[in-house]
């Protein structure tokens, strides 16, 4: 499989972030193969594959979260808006207000409900208070929570479920304006109910900011996004639209992986 | 305990392929009693429907176990798919086997009250009708066991010359209706006989497409023109 990735890029109309020829080292272990594929602009793009293939380390290059592991040693380039994101002029502080990201296990900070969905306005200046007022609304709204909070805006984030929590930090993400929201399996600590409302939500956002996401279940990929990226072993096997990937697979072990057959 | 999506499909397959070769049984009979006009074959034919449709309607219970246990995708996605449309299309063409049987018993029944004892003539195209129509059925299953896809194009090529026999049939049956017209009692069931073969194959076709689309994923219905 090693020698199998030589997929054509795929023609994407409106992309957002071209990856081109990136290998990622953590320190002599190669985790991440000459990958090659454009992100489309304001559409969902799932990344799925089995436990190690890559993706989650592949999306902590996009907003360069791996710069905090000592060891890892990246070639190749991201450009995002045509700027390459490990260039040294790069600031990543601001690379992050444009990149937001929601990990597995939420993580609201012990503040107000309120405090948690400004916090990014407020470390990027911001102290208007109708300014953070409106922010705080419009990014509640817009991640389907403002019902449920509204009346205790005040009151800790730590005493929301958890669905509501990662809701929050899906405000959160969106409240500082990001072009790209990275979602790192934001639904696998959450119930049934939970998991629709962030996939509801997603299905929301979608068209109004790119959402990457990494999931290990198959159906959510097929509900949510519009293309889907298969990685095995650090390599890209298939990038193509959802309902192609999922209907008919091009290479052998994407039907194999998708269909259960292995991983 | 819940089986595996693999054992599942497996299973699923050798239903179908149990309820294909009972339909193909009833089509065979079914010709054999045009052939003979023998009332028992016909007989034989309608008591089979009833098997016919308690099977169909296990296989499609068995899809829809599969759909909602296993949310299949790809290959399996499409099995299910195209097991589901390609079973409604078996019971339809037993369901066209018994109306030929019922037009034999129809057709003996009207000998038997104008008391006639003439022979029936069927056109000679009928042979090449009830040959092609029993291949078509039987390639679909081989394409379907072997998962040949060059077989389901030849079914439907095939499926070109049971229309040309059967608008052959029609222009036959015209001139033994001026020819003989002590046979034209009959000839609205012999008529009847052809468009039922007609339909078989047309079932047939439909089903070589669905087995394509279950091997290659395209739909290639309302696409070509073989």
């Amino acid at each position: 499989m090693k020698n199998d990735n030589r997929n054509p890029i795929i023609a994407i109309e409106d992309s957002i972030v071209q990856v081109r020829d990136l290998n990622l080292f953590y320190g002599t272990s190669q985790a991440l193969f000459n990958l090659n594929f454009d992100i489309p602009r304001n559409k969902v793009t799932a990344l799925i594959g089995p436990s190690g293939c890559g993706k989650s380390t592949f999306i902590r290059c996009i907003n360069r979260m791996n710069d905090l592991v000592a060891c890892v040693n990246i070639n190749g380039s991201i450009q995002l808006d045509q700027q390459d994101i490990f260039d040294k002029s790069v600031d990543v502080i601001d690379l992050r207000r444009k990149i937001g990201m929601v990990f597995q296990k939420s993580n609201p900070f012990p503040k107000s409900i309120y405090e948690n969905v400004i916090y990014g306005l407020r470390i990027g200046g911001v102290t208007e208070k109708p300014v953070l007022e409106e922010a705080a609304e419009l990014s509640l709204k817009r991640s389907a929570l403002w019902d449920e909070v509204k009346d205790r805006l005040h009151q800790s984030a730590m005493g929301l479920s958890g669905g509501q929590m990662q809701r929050l930090c899906i405000a959160r993400a969106i409240a500082v304006s990001p072009e790209i929201i990275l979602m790192d399996e934001p639904c696998s600590a959450l119930d049934p109910r939970s998991t629709a409302h962030i996939e509801e939500l997603i299905r929301e956002l979608n068209g109004e900011y790119t959402i990457i996401i990494v999931t290990h279940n198959m159906q959510q990929a097929s509900r949510v996004s519009d293309f889907t990226a298969f990685l095995y072993e650090g390599e890209l096997i298939e990038f193509g639209k959802t309902t192609d990937l999922f209907t008919v697979p091009v290479k052998k072990a994407t039907e194999d992986y998708i269909t259960g057959r292995f991983g | 305990m819940t089986e595996d999506i693999q054992s599942s499909i497996e299973g699923l397959k050798q239903h179908m392929i149990f309820l294909g070769t009972v339909v193909e049984e009833s089509v065979t009979t079914a010709i054999k009693a045009v052939r003979t006009l023998d009332n028992e074959l016909a007989e034989k034919v309608l008591d089979g429907d009833k098997k016919i449709n308690s099977l169909e309607v296990n296989v499609e219970e068995l899809c829809l176990k599969i759909l909602a246990l296993h949310q299949p995708v790809a290959s399996d996605l499409r099995f299910v798919i195209t097991v589901l449309k390609m079973n409604t299309d078996f019971e339809r063409i037993g369901d066209l086997a018994c109306k030929i049987a019922d037009k034999v018993l129809l057709v003996n029944r009207t000998r038997q009250a104008l008391g006639s004892s003439s022979p029936i003539i069927m056109p000679s195209e009928f042979d090449e009708m009830f040959e092609t129509t029993q291949n078509m059925f039987s390639f679909c299953l081989d394409a379907f066991v072997r998962e040949d896809s060059d077989l389901c194009y030849k079914v439907c090529v095939m499926d070109n010359l049971v229309d040309e026999a059967k608008r052959a049939i029609r222009i036959d049956l015209e001139e033994i209706s001026k020819n003989k017209p002590e046979l034209q009692p009959y000839l609205p069931m012999i008529l009847s006989v052809a468009r039922g073969l007609e339909r078989i194959s047309d079932h047939a076709a439909h089903i070589a497409e669905d087995i394509i689309y279950m091997l290659q994923g395209r739909i290639i219905r309302h696409e070509i023109s073989i």
